[in-house]
């Protein structure tokens, strides 16, 4: 949560600094943006490989455990035909792109920048991050209405840690490393999948 | 698209070998951070110098509350479904 609000201190910076024109020239270039966004990939890329942590879980899996991130996959993609029929607005590959941020708002948003230009983006960085404040919201309702494995749906990416605390709170300790193994598997995948689930419709 | 997912590949296969070297891979996170705030400070930026798009973010707001909403819902479907299929009456390791 308190990462979410950086990240739209930094955004809302952005938006008044360019609104106001603000800005040296040298800033308003698209090719910083790219590099930053290689930089950036290389470095979650070492992040990820070097996290013995996010290994040593996936050795203790069951297979039953691979049903969670596939159920969030398949949940939240499933309903964009849905939101294609209501908003007239966008095309089925932005849809999909947005919504497989699962809660991983700056990556999803930076990467649909670059596919997809600015307005997917902010729709991305918006929808990403609503996803987390829903999760933080409603985890002991969804737990209530819709089983202990509701809140870790919910929650995405994000259960791993954002999240966690609210899900175990709400679903109980026996679903800490459920949660942590789907958003972990998510959080992988979000770089894989935005592009590849963007390219297939379009 | 493609310089995206090889630099990420190649920063998995650099990661896995220096997963051991604890005070670079905390520089390496320090480091993601900053990139992520440098690269939606100029995501802002780029949507500021946009008129159109400013004068449209409150619709764009409720566009994404409602993608979001739907995400979410559906995840919790297929959650319900699977939570009553495999783990109600199982261990809780799944």
């Amino acid at each position: 949560m308190k990462g979410s609000l950086i990240i739209l201190a930094f955004f809302v910076l952005g938006i008044s600094l360019g609104y106001t024109r603000y800005i040296p020239d040298f800033l308003i270039s698209n090719d910083i943006s790219m590099y930053a966004l290689y930089l950036l990939m290389f470095l979650v890329g070492i992040s990820v490989g070097s996290d013995t942590g996010a290994l040593s879980v996936i050795k203790k899996i069951k297979y039953k455990i691979l049903l969670v991130p596939a159920l969030v996959i398949l949940g939240s993609l499933g309903t964009m035909g849905i939101v294609w029929l209501i908003l007239d607005d966008y095309t089925m590959s932005e849809l999909l792109g947005v919504a497989s941020g699962f809660g991983y708002y700056s990556l999803s948003s930076v990467i649909l920048k670059d596919i997809s230009g600015d307005e997917v983006a902010t729709l991305a960085l918006l929808s990403n991050i609503f996803r987390e404040v829903i999760t933080l919201l409603l985890a002991p309702v969804l737990a209530m209405f819709f089983g202990k494995l509701a809140p870790v749906a919910s929650g995405g990416a994000t259960s791993m840690d954002s999240t966690l605390p609210i899900i175990v709170t709400a679903s109980g300790k026996e679903y800490a490393m459920i949660s942590v193994f789907s958003g972990i598997v998510l959080t992988i995948l979000v770089p894989f999948l935005v592009p590849f689930v963007y390219s297939i419709f379009s | 698209m493609w310089i995206i997912l090889g630099l990420m590949t190649l920063g998995m296969i650099i990661g896995v070998s220096i997963r051991h070297k604890k005070k670079v891979i905390k520089q390496v996170n320090k480091l993601v951070t900053i990139s992520v705030y440098l690269l939606l400070f100029l995501l802002g930026i780029s949507v500021g110098l946009n008129d159109e798009l400013v004068s449209n973010l409150d619709t764009l707001g409720v566009h994404a509350l409602i993608i979001t909403l739907m995400a979410v819902l559906g995840s919790v479907l297929l959650a319900s479904l699977v939570y009553h299929l495999y783990f109600r009456n199982s261990n809780h390791e799944g």
